[in-house]
């Protein structure tokens, strides 16, 4: 028999699993890399997986912690990661070594998209449920849409803003960074796998630690009873908005990561599908259970690539398992029928559905 | 700013407001009864101008060009074979995906929709290419001219706004007077009272899905003959936008849903055309906000007190 533990011993073994799934992760990638035991497409994705952790894990925060269905993150990460690009070209002079320049691109990202969580959170924390979702997706493409007509140029004067090429009007050696439609090009590439493998954890200690604080134990309050939690005197707007500015910093610096890992960017790659695939990182992952949104954004960001074999029919088995998952862990007729058959799996399964109700 | 531009832009205006308004239908029948947002409804579009197009295009070539039933024959049957496959569609696609999920937590059934979407995109991505397909519109290309030729207006716009109409008269006249109807807006009030009363719930959400479905078709049809490029992407862009006018309207209410619909497209199209050709997303959405946080139900939405 396994001895009770206390619910801070548990929560440290289960934070200790969590940071030690990563590390090990790391180290083994890390390992198979060195060895050159990767093939090409696993190696280029390697930033991607760290960059997408760190948008599953900060929905998490909105979606599973906080339970505000949110279908506009990835707005915050194509705020994060056109910023970053921007700092990257502009501090390029004045910041000649690489990591650094990274460390105040991410910072740049991370501030600008936060900025723009705090202007958002405003309106959208007023509304409830499935508006507050539709508010979330307008504000998501809204920032695809300006984000798309915007051209930003950097010259000895500064930054330039405009809509058009020739309205920005560089001086001479200027260089015009961000190109409406066309996205950005042409700027140096600094992410790498160790930066996105540190990001990942400052995001896990900043998440975790937030979520096992009185802030955060305020934020939980709200999502079970809003009503009985604003009675006992906890600020709504407060702690929600803590929640979601959080959440959208951490995913600002993921687009920052994100974006100077490829030499381009474009602002449709952050569409609402963008926002909708990282909502099913968290879902399938498990609603406010962070160390599941890490292992099912790194398993679902390479399960496309493993299936590439089946090429042409990658996304529709993709779809199927998506609707399956779904099927299995949620419906009662299906836990019974399974529960009747195979008894195991579905104490399994049942005792998983229970959490996810509790949760 | 003359005054038959204006007109010009009035008349496309409701035009493209006529098949949101359509699409919105679906979206905010569905809500009002299952609670759900069915993010597959865009893609049941989609499949409905597929079907479409491939029965015009093989019916065509069975009449003589030219001729009054080379134009009406083909569509038609186009329009009523959509119909049909669609309403098929969802009605499967609700028995096996959604009714499971009846006592789930919403974000679950949100998920099954987005799958089903993805599904439906890649399933016909492989059944029909990706290459794009020109659609001929339904109604031929003619138009008709106003005002001494100042004005031109196609057909396919006169039959879109008409086709709105008799679907907004005759699902008034469905909801308020038919047994069916008064069955849906029971469930949609309480589904345990109903169930009570002796209504099939089951019965009634699978003919709400019926419903929108083939409303899908039509919209999908009246959609492609507006802006003739079908690809399976098609119908997700148009199914976001119909959504926004859904919950503009107010979602879960029907002729909501109309107006956000017809609102949704005079937004766009006066923003194309006297503001910017660029923002017009960013302005649309915009909108959406501020009605939102004036009225946090939409437009014609039901305010309900929350209880604690």
């Amino acid at each position: 028999m396994m001895k009770q533990l206390s619910p801070a011993r548990k929560r440290l073994l289960d934070n200790a699993l969590t940071y030690g799934i990563v590390i090990v992760a790391y180290l083994v990638l890390q390992l198979l890399s060195g060895a050159e035991l990767l093939s090409s497409t696993m190696e280029g994705l390697l930033i991607p997986i760290c960059a997408y952790v760190i948008m599953a894990v900060s929905l998490n925060l909105v979606v599973g912690i906080s339970g505000e269905l949110s279908l506009g993150h990835a707005g915050f990460m194509s705020v994060g990661a056109f910023s970053g690009v921007v700092a990257n070209v502009a501090l390029q002079q004045l910041i000649p070594v690489n990591s650094l320049r990274l460390v105040a691109a991410l910072a740049v990202g991370a501030v600008m998209a936060g900025f723009a969580g705090f202007i958002i959170g405003i309106p959208v924390l007023r509304l409830r449920g499935d508006y507050l979702a539709i508010v979330t997706l307008a504000f998501g493409e809204i920032i695809k849409n300006v984000i798309n007509c915007l051209y930003i140029g950097v010259d000895e004067n500064g930054i330039h803003f405009a809509t058009n090429q020739a309205a920005l009007a560089l001086a001479e050696g200027g260089k015009a960074v961000v190109k409406g439609p066309m996205g950005a090009s042409g700027y140096t590439k600094l992410s790498s796998f160790t930066a996105g493998f540190i990001l990942v954890l400052i995001t896990l200690v900043i998440v975790l630690n937030l979520v096992h604080s009185r802030a955060g134990r305020a934020i939980l309050a709200l999502r079970d009873n809003r009503i009985a939690a604003e009675s006992v005197g906890i600020s709504a707007t407060k702690y929600k908005m803590m929640a979601f500015v959080t959440s959208s910093v951490l995913a600002g610096a993921a687009g920052v990561l994100y974006a100077l890992s490829f030499g381009s960017i474009a602002a449709k790659k952050f569409d609402f599908n963008a926002s909708i695939l990282v909502l099913v990182y968290v879902v399938l992952g498990g609603l406010g259970n962070i160390r599941g949104s890490v292992i099912a954004a790194a398993l679902l960001v390479v399960l496309p690539e493993l299936l590439r074999e089946f090429y042409d029919y990658r996304m529709l088995v993709y779809a199927i398992v998506l609707i399956l998952v779904m099927l299995l862990t949620n419906s009662v007729g299906i836990r019974q029928f399974l529960a009747q058959r195979f008894v195991r799996l579905g104490r399994v399964l049942s005792k998983r559905a229970m959490k996810g109700v509790e949760n | 700013m003359n005054i038959t531009n204006l007109l010009f832009n009035l008349v496309n205006g409701i035009s493209l407001g006529s098949v949101y308004a359509i699409i919105a239908l679906g979206y905010t029948m569905v809500y009002g009864i299952a609670k759900m947002l069915n993010f597959a409804h865009g893609d049941v579009i989609m499949v409905g101008a597929y079907i479409c197009f491939f029965t015009m295009s093989k019916l065509s070539s069975l009449f003589a060009p030219g001729s009054l039933a080379a134009t009406v024959v083909p569509s038609l049957a186009g329009v009523l074979l959509a119909m049909v496959v669609c309403t098929v569609l969802g009605v499967v696609i609700e028995r096996l995906a959604y009714k499971p999920l009846r006592q789930a937590p919403s974000l679950a059934v949100l998920i099954t929709a987005i799958g089903v979407s993805y599904f439906l995109q890649n399933s016909a991505l492989l059944l029909w290419g990706s290459e794009p397909r020109i659609f001929t519109s339904i109604v031929g290309s003619g138009s008709i001219q106003l005002f001494g030729g100042q004005l031109t207006v196609a057909y396919t716009t006169i039959v879109t706004m008409l086709t709105c109409v008799v679907i907004m008269v005759a699902l008034t006249l469905f909801t308020g007077g038919t047994k069916m109807g008064k069955a849906m807006r029971a469930c949609s009030e309480d589904k345990g009272a109903a169930m009570l009363m002796g209504i099939d719930v089951n019965r009634t959400i699978s003919m709400t899905f019926a419903i929108g479905s083939a409303l899908a078709a039509i919209a999908g049809a009246l959609l492609c003959s507006a802006y003739p490029t079908l690809m399976p992407t098609t119908g997700s862009l148009p199914g976001i936008r119909a959504f926004t006018a859904a919950v503009f309207g107010g979602i879960g209410s029907i002729p909501g849903a109309m107006l956000g619909g017809i609102l949704l497209g005079l937004i766009e199209t006066f923003t194309k055309s006297y503001i910017t050709t660029n923002l017009y997303d960013a302005v649309v959405f915009g909108v959406l906000i501020v009605v939102l946080l004036v009225k946090p139900t939409g437009l014609l939405g039901k305010q309900i007190r929350e209880k604690v």
